[in-house]
């Protein structure tokens, strides 16, 4: 993994940000995230302003709220968390206690994915120094009653413990399943407190935007995302790597940056992502037109389109936690019917039965997994629908 | 997959008021929180389900109930929606036909099963759903060989993984109902699957046997172990001596099987079926239940007498009942310490069993060997209590076979006897005699009711009337998850009867004393009471406590008809309720040292009286300490 562009994160003034925030009143706090019109930078770009508001305005029966980082960075794909938490750890606690003083939450811990278990060495040793330097533990940067601490637990492999919901259950020691919305997290979360869940990113940008203020932030991006976004580059490309963007670069310019001029075709979003074609690059990368949590997989002339939505539809029949039925059974039906397509075996009815099939996944799923898991094969049958079908098998 | 979900929907605190939901154009007020199935229900929608069920906490997993919700990006669950604020639903769009049939066969493809050879061939729910979504053919596929074998090695329950569904409504019963958890979820993905703890059989694992599991099982997954087979093969052998005893629930809810509402009773009808079925003689359970009660309220006046007045240090009290099979495993498993608590009389129906192979046999000229003693119960877990290794103090097995309700229904259709419709008649000599006490014993609270008015007429010697108008104690009564009664006993004085003069002199030493008792049902229930009892709650200063397996009682048993829910329960129970009120009405005894035939049991074989050693020998028994982690293959 290679970070390849300088990372702003890495120019933000350790601790200004939360000392920002302790001269305001929490609800400040939450104005200014608000303000700054941040939105979640795990995928699904819900506003991080809202949730906070949400959580500390959700009734704490014994007075406790937490703060959790989602840090099982599971997506194929993706691995631009792993960069923050090698290269700016303290970014990222900065960003949880932030988040503690502004919902009210005492407790706070890393979910950290469990292939990641070599970094915790050094995040328990940054939060040692954090304590150290009475910028965790009671009392915090001085100021009386705010206590919080933050803990790291890991993940044990599980893909699906990425899901918000499934992550609570497994850090509650149950099995690792999506829980019914409603209510949210944010009302009912971790322990049944109000909890907020966000991403590594999105709290790595929180003492930016608490230093440099909301306005800073706006002046990066579109108008319906902003500021910049980190993006793990993979795939048929000369420079593969980490690198970061402003929200609104376009994928032929992200393909300039990386080397992956001659892509036929990019999956924005991972293994849950779209196919983008070439003649669709100049799309932006923003939650308005090709969103990502930050994967973006470069497909090149050479690459078997079809390979690719095996591979990623075997993945998740694995993934699946076989809760619920689209997705238990769903996932197989979709994985056979690319290997069906692949020996050139499927009949124009049954891909049409696929569709209906991958459509009803994405309505009728308990969780983002199911939700999401047909989208590359839709994408792919709505983009070139006639040439896989009549694939001559190899 | 994303990581994120998008709150903006977000429940407000629950609260009083009511909501305004629309649903196909319905308007109704519902409370704020009421989930868009329960509103769709009141308003006369019916969405299909499958993991739901009334008993039972809704995980949403099945999502054959999905609906658009106005506002709601995706399909919703219905039962897990709850309804905060006004909101329209459309429950039968294209959309939502078009998910729910995708659902249905994508749950037909993953499932392996003969319907013609199913145990639930006409009330399998998924049959229902695939015959309602109009599934012509497996557009998924269809599985050609078991992935799995099939558990049938035990003696009560079935379990062929090959037909589950994944609705996880056994899980839930096991845990939220039953704090059994035998059964739970393992694997992921394609590999998901409900297993025993170390893939293990369920016989040798911490299973109670208590079959609610199968009672809520929406296909064949889990069914009881069918005997019917066999109870025909004993009818058709000649040289057998074919009987059978009838336990009080089953009578209140068989009717069900044959279409008749919940509720009504077919005793006098079903007593003319079984004869025609070609049993030889029909008995009736509750005469083993009068029974009952003389040897376990006699064991408890002499536990008491022994803690009270001789000062014994060591005398397990509060005295647990142990009629519910389902029940003494649950302790055996889970509680072993407190096995002495156990009262030591068998069941009714073992004692029924005991005394068909030794007094009926001699009386009536039978060679024990060639009587087939068959019962007729609510119950999975009395299959497992039946072979049980202790229980053939008459030298054979004491009873045969048990058949649950849903088999006998099963024989009844076989032989072409429609229940409603035969004559009635009554129950076979000698031991035809029964009353309101014994009837009361299939509903939870019953065994409780009918020791008290046994214990209160011996102790005062007066008509339990005179404390509880008709002898209705209905303190003890109902469906709360437990019942509590403290009653002082007056003025105690009466003489003492003859049935205990062998252990108390006088009653003196009761006069005042505050007897406390409870009623418990469902072994989630009985764990929390356990849990106060050696926390020294209130529990602790119990004298005697009513234990039952099953929700509601052996009426809510594994084997009474399916399906079961609160509403159906409570009907039962008003059946069995109106069979006591009716031997009062008839002029017959309604309390247990009032029957006849119980009397004549001490005159001519129990003749050292209760608690003597001759029915300690025939009619008590002993207990397994089994504990927690059932590691052997043998049949525990």
């Amino acid at each position: 993994m290679t970070i390849r562009t300088p990372l702003t994160l890495a120019t933000v003034t350790p601790d200004a940000g939360l000392r920002a925030a302790l001269e305001r009143a929490p609800h400040e706090v939450i104005e200014e995230v608000t303000r700054s019109d941040m939105r979640g930078r795990g995928g699904a770009g819900f506003r991080t302003g809202l949730k906070w508001r949400l959580a500390s305005e959700a009734p704490a029966p014994d007075g406790r709220r937490h703060v959790v980082c989602n840090a099982d960075e599971g997506e194929p794909g993706t691995f631009k968390d792993r960069a923050l938490l090698s290269v700016v750890p303290d970014l990222v606690f900065e960003g949880m206690t932030i988040g503690a003083w502004a919902i009210g939450a005492t407790s706070g811990v890393v979910y950290l994915r469990g292939e990641y278990v070599y970094l915790r060495k050094g995040l328990e040793e940054c939060l040692a120094d954090r304590r150290a330097a009475g910028l965790l533990g009671s009392d915090i940067m001085g100021t009386p009653g705010f206590d919080f601490d933050i803990r790291v637990q890991l993940g044990s492999g599980s893909y699906l413990c990425g899901e918000e919901t499934a992550l609570l259950e497994s850090l509650e020691g149950r099995r690792g399943e999506p829980r019914n919305r409603f209510p949210y997290p944010v009302v009912r979360g971790l322990d049944r407190a109000p909890t907020i869940v966000n991403n590594v990113e999105t709290f790595a940008w929180v003492p930016a935007i608490m230093a440099r203020g909301a306005d800073w932030f706006l002046g990066i991006g579109t108008s319906a995302s902003k500021g910049p976004k980190l993006l793990s580059i993979s795939g048929d490309v000369a420079r593969p790597g980490v690198y970061e963007f402003p929200f609104g670069v376009t994928i032929r310019e992200v393909l300039t940056a990386s080397g992956g001029e001659n892509a036929h075709a990019v999956v924005v979003g991972g293994a849950c992502g779209v196919c983008v074609p070439a003649s669709d690059f100049a799309r932006t990368i923003s939650y308005e037109e090709a969103s990502t949590g930050g994967a973006v997989i470069v497909l090149g002339p050479d690459r078997d389109l079809l390979d690719v939505a095996e591979n990623f539809l075997e993945f998740f029949v694995d993934e699946s936690c076989g809760q619920c039925t689209p997705c238990r059974v769903g996932n197989p039906v979709l994985l056979e019917g690319v290997r069906a397509l692949k020996r050139g075996e499927c009949t124009p009815e049954r891909l049409g039965e696929l569709q209906r099939l991958g459509r009803t996944m994405q309505d009728a799923s308990k969780c983002g997994l199911g939700q999401t898991s047909p989208s590359f094969f839709l994408s792919l049958v709505d983009l070139f629908g006639p040439e896989i079908l009549h694939r001559v098998p190899a | 997959m994303t990581t994120d979900t998008h709150p903006e929907h977000e429940a407000p605190p629950m609260t009083e008021a009511t909501v305004l939901a629309t649903i196909d154009g319905r308007e109704v007020d519902v409370g704020s929180g009421t989930t868009i199935l329960e509103a769709a229900r009141a308003c006369g929608v019916r969405i299909p389900t499958l993991c739901h069920h009334p008993d039972l906490a809704d995980v949403g997993v099945c999502r054959v109930c999905v609906v658009e919700v106005e506002g709601q990006k995706n399909l919703q669950p219905s039962c897990v929606f709850p309804i905060t604020q006004p909101l329209e639903v459309r429950t039968h769009t294209p959309r939502v036909a078009a998910a729910r049939r995708d659902i249905v066969d994508l749950l037909l493809s993953e499932h392996y099963g003969d319907c013609r050879t199913c145990a639930r061939n006409g009330s399998c729910e998924l049959q229902d759903l695939a015959a309602e979504y109009g599934v012509d053919h497996y557009r998924f596929g269809q599985r050609t060989e078991p992935a799995f074998s099939v558990d049938d090695g035990g003696p009560s329950i079935v379990f062929d993984p090959d037909k589950c569904v994944l609705c996880l409504r056994c899980v839930r019963t096991c845990a939220e109902l039953q704090d059994v958890r035998a059964l739970s979820v393992t694997g992921r993905g394609t590999g998901v699957r409900v297993a025993t703890f170390a893939g293990l059989p369920l016989s040798s694992e911490f299973c109670i046997n208590c079959g609610q599991c199968l009672n809520r099982c929406p296909t064949g997954a889990l069914t009881a172990m069918d005997v019917t087979a066999r109870v025909r093969d004993m009818l058709d052998d000649p040289r057998k001596h074919v009987v059978i005893q009838t336990a009080p629930a089953p009578r209140a809810a068989l009717g069900e099987e044959f279409g008749l509402p919940p509720g009504t009773p077919v005793t006098g009808q079903l007593n003319t079926a079984l004869r025609e079925l070609g049993f030889d003689k029909v008995f009736d359970t509750t005469f083993a239940a009068d029974l009952t009660i003389i040897e376990e309220g006699v064991e408890l006046i002499g536990r008491l007498y022994r803690s009270m007045v001789l000062g014994e240090p060591d005398v397990a009290l509060p005295m647990f009942t142990s009629c519910s099979p389902g029940w003494v495993k649950y302790l055996e498993h889970a509680y072993p310490s407190y096995l002495p608590h156990l009262s030591t009389c068998k069941s009714p129906q073992q004692m029924f069993g005991t005394l068909i192979k030794t007094w009926y046999a001699a009386r009536s000229g039978l060679d024990p060997a060639d009587i087939v003693s068959v019962a007729l119960m609510p119950c999975v877990a009395k299959k497992f209590e039946a072979a049980r290794p202790e229980m053939t103090d008459s030298g054979y097995a004491d009873v045969d076979l048990v058949v649950t309700a849903r088999e006998l229904a099963k024989m009844l259709r076989q032989q072409g006897i429609d229940l409603p419709s035969e004559p009635k008649s009554g129950f076979d000599d000698p031991f035809g005699n029964a009353t309101g006490s014994g009837v009361i014993f299939g509903v939870t609270g019953g065994v409780m009711e009918s020791a008290l008015r046994t214990v209160l007429e011996l102790v005062t010697g007066e008509p339990v009337e005179n404390l509880y108008e008709h002898a209705d104690i209905t303190p003890v009564r109902g469906f709360d998850d437990v019942r509590l009664l403290e009653l002082t006993i007056p003025d105690a004085g009466g003489p003492v009867p003859a049935l205990v003069a062998h252990l108390v002199p006088d009653w003196n030493w009761l006069r005042g004393v505050a007897l406390r008792v409870a009623v418990v049902h469902g072994t989630a229930t009985a764990r929390r009471v356990i849990e106060d009892i050696r926390a020294g709650g209130w529990f602790a200063a119990c004298h005697f406590i009513e234990f039952m397996a099953c929700p509601g009682g052996c009426l809510g048993g594994g084997g009474q008809p399916i399906p079961t829910s609160l509403e159906i329960r409570k009907a039962r129970a008003r059946a069995i309720y109106a069979e006591d009120t009716a031997y009062g009405e008839a002029g017959h005894a309604r309390k247990s040292h009032e029957n006849p035939t119980v009397a004549r049991m001490y005159a001519e074989l129990l003749t050292d009286g209760p608690g003597g050693e001759t029915s300690h020998r025939l009619l008590h028994t002993a207990y397994t300490a089994r504990g927690t982690f059932v590691l052997t293959d043998e049949r525990g």
